[in-house]
């Protein structure tokens, strides 16, 4: 269930680099809950940067865990496919899509991919078209004419919050601005909003944790997430096109005739990338400046340093811990060398953290002078199409809190989700505290 | 040294001397002009650093490799005249270079 052993930080330190090599497996889950995976990374980087780890919950994998390695993966999308698949997948949980999208599609032939997750999960040249029919709702002209909207309803929100009593965060405010900002994106029923992060969590979380309590559950809220995306799309086919992401997508030549399964990928894409890494952005941002409060007397003293504050933010968060790739041929890499077929993970979390590339990098500095020079966004083709978006949001909460409140206290630690792909919290309680 | 203008979509010109060897990204972001992100330090790897360049220039400039085009695709209000300024190479050849810089970056 949902509990966090805590864990002395020196005794997973310990662990770490105890453990041998061969047996290393940084996408074990359990470190990312209670926050013992920076070690592990550490010792990799420094002892073995492309490392073999031959039997896991995700079958066996290469973790690359530089920066200078994690780029040559990520701007090499021809030896790197997407196709199978962009995160470390558990094999139970995959078998058990398998079914629920079996029972979905009845009669229908089993996907022959891994993939499924829309573009993301598509090479090219079929990449491009299906990427491109969505991007300009998240460029930066049509992001600027929502701004004023998000920032009235980040004041809304923070002004209606409990003062001199803890709440939970993640709830009140982390999810209901995504929540409302992706319901504009997609133009969805805005009373209904709450359930996009709802199934945002029941994708990618497993039973046991997050709201997930059994296989079929999860199964049903697909389901349903599904069918209320096709209503969607009928409506928007039929109507003028608009700059929502499902008109967008209804449209455009490219991507109006895609078939159920590639739509429902697109889905599960812009719903899981359109909320909980912003979500988990949001909360970190309130952790990361409790945890130096020198850094947030900083950011009080001076609301300028909001800009590069968020971007110091979406580097020491990483709220996408990893992206996987599938290699299409052997290829050298750091002296090892990678066969076809075999899975690889490129640690964000890890290359943000790279000594050779960023200057204190387990430190978090609001006012670093080169704060967008992170890997969170990844690079190359599949870079983060949504992250003008993010930084909006991000920008927006955080000059309306400033207005408004000059402390906003972290209660306890927070619960982390449980997953070594979304690094984030499932709650996090915190005190605004009453002014005399 | 060229002289290289970086001209900001509000028509601010800033007019700074480059080493050639270094991008022209590498020229405005060493001299504190803005309008260039360079997320990813110059690998034509995020397209944050976008610039339109005057056809004239062209010629001189040297093809655009796959990647440049890939990742140019991404950027919003592309041209015929758009390039990432980290794959140009600053060279004497480009002494008088005048770059304009889009109103934001994606």
């Amino acid at each position: 269930m949902n509990i966090a052993v805590k864990v002395d930080a020196a005794d997973a330190a310990a662990e770490a680099y105890a453990t041998p090599l061969a047996e290393l497996d940084p996408a074990k889950v359990e470190r990312f809950q209670n926050d013992t995976l920076w070690p592990v990374f550490e010792r990799l980087r420094a002892e073995d940067p492309v490392h073999y780890t031959a039997e896991s919950d995700f079958g066996p994998y290469w973790s690359v865990t530089t920066w200078d390695d994690i780029m040559a993966v990520d701007t090499n999308h021809e030896a790197f496919s997407s196709a199978d698949g962009i995160t470390l997948p558990n094999l139970k949980a995959f078998e058990e899509q398998r079914k629920v999208w079996e029972q979905a599609n009845p009669g229908a032939e089993a996907p022959q991919r891994r993939g499924g997750a829309g573009f993301i999960t598509m090479d090219e040249p079929e990449h491009t078209p299906a990427r491109k029919a969505v991007s300009p709702t998240l460029a930066p002209s049509n992001i600027a004419s929502m701004s004023p909207v998000v920032r009235e309803r980040a004041g809304v929100i923070l002004d209606s919050l409990p003062i001199g009593e803890p709440f939970d965060w993640v709830d009140l405010v982390s999810k209901e601005l995504t929540a409302m900002t992706l319901a504009t994106l997609f133009d969805f029923p805005f009373e209904q909003r709450r359930k996009l992060p709802w199934w945002s969590d029941m994708i990618t979380n497993m039973p046991g944790h997050g709201p997930v309590e059994s296989w079929q559950q999860k199964g049903e809220a697909m389901m349903e997430c599904f069918a209320a995306f096709r209503a969607l799309w009928d409506q928007r086919v039929n109507a003028e096109p608009g700059i929502d992401l499902i008109s967008m997508m209804a449209h455009n030549p490219d991507t109006r005739n895609m078939d159920a399964m590639t739509f429902q990928g697109n889905v599960i894409l812009l719903i899981v990338g359109g909320n909980d890494t912003t979500r988990n952005t949001i909360s970190g941002s309130v952790y990361h400046l409790n945890k130096n409060p020198d850094q947030y007397d900083k950011l009080r003293a001076d609301p300028g340093l909001v800009l590069p504050m968020v971007s110091e933010t979406i580097r020491y968060q990483t709220p996408l811990a990893h992206m996987r790739r599938t290699a299409t041929r052997d290829v050298e890499l750091g002296g090892k060398t990678i066969k076809e077929g075999d899975r690889v993970a490129m640690w964000y979390i890890s290359g943000n953290r790279d000594e050779s590339k960023i200057e204190n990098p387990n430190s978090y500095i609001v006012d670093r002078e080169r704060p967008r020079q992170h890997m969170s966004f990844g690079f190359g083709v599949h870079r983060c199409v949504g992250n003008r978006v993010a930084e909006m949001q991000l920008t927006i909460i955080w000059e309306e809190i400033l207005k408004r409140f000059p402390r906003i206290e972290l209660v306890e630690e927070p619960v982390r989700s449980y997953s070594s792909f979304v690094h984030g919290y499932e709650s996090m309680k915190v005190v605004i505290p009453a002014r005399a | 040294m060229a002289q290289i203008t970086y001209i900001e979509h509000d028509g601010t010109e800033h007019a700074v001397d480059v080493k050639p060897g270094l991008s022209v990204m590498e020229g405005a972001v060493k001299n504190n002009v803005p309008g260039i992100d360079a997320d990813c330090g110059g690998a034509c790897a995020c397209a944050t650093c976008h610039v339109y360049v005057d056809e004239a220039w062209a010629p001189r400039l040297g093809e655009q490799s796959a990647m440049e085009v890939s990742m140019l695709d991404f950027a919003e209000n592309v041209a015929p005249s758009s390039r990432l300024s980290c794959q140009l190479k600053v060279s004497d050849a480009l002494d008088g270079l005048v770059v304009r810089m889009p109103e934001s970056q994606h």
